[in-house]
């Protein structure tokens, strides 16, 4: 969630059961304006929580120009003080998914695991145990990069790229309509295209440049359906980040995410309860994060359209009526 | 042919002009008598005119002379009685440049070229109010003309145009303008003279017809056309005014195209779009109301006075410093959703136990307990049910006698607790949204729980919802969320040391000797405990719901024993069997008492059960203590010292360091049990077989002379 916009993205995620202690909430509104003017960027946005045994991490991205840059990522144990996380790397991603288990809120810890290697001695070859120590900072750089390349999502036309290749956000977004808001194509992941490349030309030839230049949940595995269920529309998807409640997700919505529309993000509280990412079992089922799409309005009411219509899905039923005022009076 | 005329004469007169003002007049009198026809006629020539000029110096030095002339007098107004039309808004930016290009040429002629430039007035004048009165009739035309008009009277013009014309028009003007500007700088020269000038516009506008269209072509595919979308766009860019509307033109342009696939009815069966959102909120509008039906005053005091709704929005409170719970908003709906569960039902306490996720829709929950003696109705309804199930289960077996029985046997089947004990202490009440309506669910079973720990499902928020999984759960959605919060209940309900007290009944403990004392009450000398000290230490918190065995239930059911005391009259042998299989249960199970302080809990994998904070670090002594459950992520507990509540929030799922896999199949049955009878052996030898026939030979010999009547049989028996 946009910093600037933080109160409102809280207020609705609230429906997921996480939010932020009122201290907290304080010093993320004070810290993370110092955060924007040192580190100089575009928009900061409050991106969740981690919980830890001991402590907890609080983390935020800043953004460049660019909305599709990579994000650089600092986290907080007292909403104060930030620090910045190095970007994660596919050898972090190797390293740090062996560790199982919760987080400790040290970043310092270190996990011990050990590991069989084989060791050329001379002519014989035999396996010795070597013990690999993994700093739980590592890991968080890489939990957070996964978490962000699964479930963090925003509505189509929320962003759009620019002929020259920067993408910006959408001033004309005003939202997805009910119908749209029903279907997962109207979603996209905020990360680099990775499937798009692999399309056909005869897929591709409906796709708006400018505007279909992400990966569209549609194709996500397993399926899931956005299902419009007893008055309520939520795209779910990713069953591993379940515990993701987006603070709220405004994407995908996944979830304690932050999505904020004129500028969209998803906001996510992110509760990782099972340390790294689980498949549920049981037969299968798929999990989900859902996508709360906030719609925030930076300047004007009428770009409320889009949260009236994702609240429901996206936040608890008791979703906050006066935001239903402004839809109707608008719409 | 007047137009040639006026040319030649204009052309003669040139070097004379300056002398000979009303020659000029005469000329463009002439003009001026002719209406609309003959005017289109003379812009044909307007290009010929253009270049003429330039080729003729004198001309075209006269002529600069006199425009800013012409917006002198008019600022300076000297103009003559007849210059009515005169606004000050006159000199427009155009006419305000020019006059500096020309400047110096001013200077030096101003005084020789006044009575010219009176005249040129009085000429344009006249044009003017010709213009005036054909603008009606031929918009073309007088557009043409504005072009080549000073600049009192374009405007003069202009404005009834706006006026008179709708929203096309007004882009029609602004192509004038642009065009004006562009063909100023050409035409600059001959400007004063009205007889040239006139023509050139006339040939702009034909072009300017010509794209207009070609802008209004329909598309063939979509039946729109450039000109009108264009249009629509500058009206709504002019409309809303955004910043920077450059940048995100294309998105407007694909808007408005997208506009056109909205229905637009008539406003008589105009189709509202009906969000759910509406049934939410006509659903919630009943809560809302609801306190205002209650007239009477006796009555409320009646029900304040026994009171069994908890104070929701302060538990709410004191979770928000903890940072967890629902929106205020969200949580005062639940309170009154939860009035509405207390008026409905004879309900003695109720409690908001927490809120479970769902794929498509969450649950609320709700803990109550009955007044006594007034939820029995209910019991017995179910006791009968069951035994009907019975009364089916035996009736199929009588249909079986002739297929082949299964040896299997099920082990006994472990009995649910009855209500107001175990893990049935608290019926449950759940609703998807506060304002649906509250369902109880069944009271739980020990099978269910038992299978409910080997499976790990997502809740889908409808409770007749099949739960397909393995091993197989008896029952349905509502079965598994009720076993759920059985066991989230057992294993974080916490509260301070001492809050709680074990009761007084002695005679119950005695028969319960192996479940443990199981009824506790408030300790009403509770003291209350440092917030610190619930933070530092966690002995400091006891459990104060009861631990649920292995088997299922939280007081422990000897099966053996229940077998022997039915089934007395069953054969000795199959006493000794299960006397054989007793091994098999490990003895009566044995779980921590009632009350047992949480730091005794079994940590999971190296990792502690619970975490404990202060609210807050920034401002301490108003800190409350939180403490949260690592073994089920999402159970929280808070203590302020004297209060405490316990809450739930989350998916329903148990933590575990591993991911989840399901348990292996048990080993496959053997179909029949294997004898001599099927056992393999080698064919017996011609030798054997003979050896064997001679020994029935004498076999049978010696029954013939012993007995004639069995020879039948033993026959039978040999040959079988």
């Amino acid at each position: 969630m946009d910093a600037e916009s933080l109160l409102l993205s809280l207020e609705l995620a609230s429906g997921s059961g996480q939010g932020l202690s009122p201290d907290r909430r304080a010093s993320l509104l004070t810290s993370l304006m110092l955060v924007k003017r040192d580190y100089r960027y575009d928009r900061v946005l409050f991106w969740g929580r981690i919980l830890g045994l001991v402590a907890d991490y609080y983390i935020a991205q800043g953004l460049s120009e660019d909305q599709l840059a990579p994000r650089k990522t600092l986290y907080s144990l007292n909403c104060m003080e930030w620090s910045l996380l190095p970007p994660a790397t596919d050898e972090m991603m190797v390293q740090t998914s062996v560790v199982k288990g919760r987080f400790t809120g040290d970043p310092s810890h270190e996990y011990e695991h050990t590991e069989l290697q084989k060791v050329n001695d001379g002519e014989k070859v035999f396996e010795e145990e070597v013990v690999v120590q993994i700093k739980e900072e590592t890991r968080l750089v890489s939990i957070i990069d996964q978490i962000d390349k699964a479930v963090s999502v925003i509505p189509r036309g929320a962003l759009f790229k620019t002929p020259f290749g920067p993408v910006h956000v959408n001033r004309t977004f005003e939202g997805l309509s009910l119908s749209q808001a029903k279907k997962l194509s109207s979603y996209f992941h905020f990360r680099e295209p990775v499937e798009l490349k692999n399309k056909t030309l005869l897929e591709k030839a409906d796709l708006d440049p400018s505007l279909d230049f992400l990966d569209s949940l549609e194709h996500d595995i397993p399926k899931v359906k956005a299902g419009a269920l007893g008055g309520r529309q939520q795209p779910e998807w990713q069953p591993e980040w379940a515990g993701l409640s987006g603070v709220k997700i405004l994407g995908t919505p996944a979830l304690v995410g932050e999505m904020e529309f004129g500028s969209c993000f998803l906001p996510r509280v992110l509760e990782h309860p099972d340390g790294e990412g689980q498949c549920p079992g049981g037969p299968a089922q798929p999990a989900l994060a859902r996508p709360y799409l906030l719609p925030r309005s930076p300047h004007q009411e009428l770009w409320l359209h889009l949260r009236g219509h994702r609240e429901f899905g996206l936040f608890s039923p008791a979703a906050s009526p006066h935001l239903h005022l402004h839809l109707v009076s608008r719409f | 042919m007047e137009d040639l005329t006026s040319l030649k004469q204009e052309d003669n007169q040139e070097p004379e002009e300056a002398e000979q003002p009303w020659e000029e007049i005469t000329a463009a009198s002439s003009q001026d008598p002719v209406p609309g026809l003959p005017e289109p006629l003379e812009s044909e020539q307007g290009p010929e005119t253009g270049l003429q000029p330039g080729s003729s110096p004198p001309q075209s030095s006269q002529s600069r002379t006199s425009t800013p002339l012409n917006d002198l007098t008019g600022l300076g107004a000297s103009s003559p009685p007849s210059f009515p039309q005169e606004p000050t808004s006159t000199p427009s930016t155009l006419a305000l440049a020019r006059q500096d290009l020309w400047s110096p040429w001013k200077s030096d002629k101003t005084t020789s070229v006044i009575p010219e430039a009176r005249t040129a007035h009085s000429n344009h004048l006249e044009q003017s109010s010709d213009k005036g009165e054909s603008a009606p009739h031929q918009k073309c035309q007088s557009e043409g003309n504005t072009f080549q008009q000073s600049q009192q009277t374009k405007h003069h013009l202009h404005e009834p145009k706006d006026a008179s014309h709708n929203n096309s028009k007004l882009k029609e003007l602004r192509l004038d303008i642009f065009q004006e500007e562009d063909s100023n700088s050409n035409y600059d020269l001959d400007h004063p003279e009205p007889g040239t000038s006139e023509v050139t516009p006339n040939m702009l506008e034909i072009a300017i017809q010509n794209a207009k269209a070609y802008l209004l072509k329909t598309s063939s595919k979509s039946g729109l056309n450039l000109y009108d979308h264009l249009s629509n766009m500058l009206t709504k860019i002019l409309d809303e005014r955004p910043e920077n509307a450059v940048d995100i033109i294309e998105n407007i342009s694909q808007d408005v195209k997208m506009a056109h696939f909205s229905k637009k009815l008539d406003t008589l069966q105009n189709e509202y779009e009906m969000l759910p959102i509406y049934e939410t909120a006509e659903k919630q509008k009943a809560l809302f109301l609801q306190g205002n039906l209650e007239g009477a005053d006796q009555e409320l005091e009646d029900e304040i006075a026994e009171n069994s709704l908890p104070n929701v929005m302060e538990s709410a409170f004191y979770f928000e410093q903890a940072g967890v719970g629902l929106g205020t908003d969200e949580t005062y709906r639940i309170f009154l959703a939860l009035k509405q569960l207390t008026d409905a039902h004879p309900i003695q306490r109720c409690r908001f136990w927490g809120k479970i996720l769902g794929l498509e829709m969450n649950y609320i929950v709700a803990e109550v307990e009955f007044r006594e003696g007034e939820d029995e109705e209910e019991m017995e309804e179910e006791d009968v049910t069951e035994e009907r199930d019975n009364g089916d289960s035996e009736a199929d077996e009588d249909d079986e006698d002739e297929l082949p029985k299964s040896l299997y046997k099920a082990p006994q089947a472990i009995p649910k607790e009855e209500s107001r004990t175990g893990a049935n202490k608290y019926v449950y009440f759940v609703c998807n949204e506060p304002g649906g309506p509250w369902v109880k669910l069944p009271s739980v079973t020990p099978a269910q729980i038992v299978i409910a720990r080997k499976i790990k499902k997502f809740f889908t928020g409808r409770l007749d919802t099949p739960i397909i999984s393995y091993p197989p759960f008896p029952g349905n959605e509502s079965n598994y969320l009720r076993a759920q919060i059985a066991r989230i209940s057992a294993g974080t309900h916490v509260s301070p040391l001492g809050f709680y007290q074990f009761g007084e009944e002695e005679g119950e403990e005695e028969e319960e000797v192996e479940g443990g004392r199981e009824s506790f009450e408030e300790n009403p000398d509770f003291e209350g405990i440092q917030v610190t000290d619930l933070v530092e230490s966690l002995s400091n918190w006891v459990h104060h719901v009861q631990h649920i065995l292995p088997q299922g239930r939280c007081n422990w059911f000897n099966p053996v024993q229940k077998n022997e005391e039915e089934e007395e009259e069953e054969d000795e042998e199959k006493e000794e069997e299960e006397k054989g299989e007793e091994p098999d249960y490990i003895g009566q199970e044995v779980g921590p008492p009632l009350l047992t302080p949480i730091s005794e809990d079994l940590e999971i994998q190296n990792i502690p059960p619970w975490t404990t904070r202060l609210s807050s670090n920034l401002i301490p002594q108003y800190a409350i203590a939180v403490l949260r459950s690592n073994l089920w992520p999402g159970a929280y507990a808070f203590s302020n010292g004297k209060k405490f509540e316990n809450f739930y929030i989350g998916w329903g799922h148990k933590y575990s360091p591993d991911s989840y896999t399901p348990p292996v199949p048990p080993p496959v049955y053997q179909e029949y049990p294997s004898g001599p009878e099927i056992t393999e052996m080698d064919d017996p030898s011609v030798e054997e077989e003979q050896a064997f026939r001679a020994a029935q030979a004498a076999a049978e010999l010696a029954a013939e002379e012993n007995e004639e009547t069995e020879e039948d049989e033993d026959e039978e028996d040999e040959y079988d």
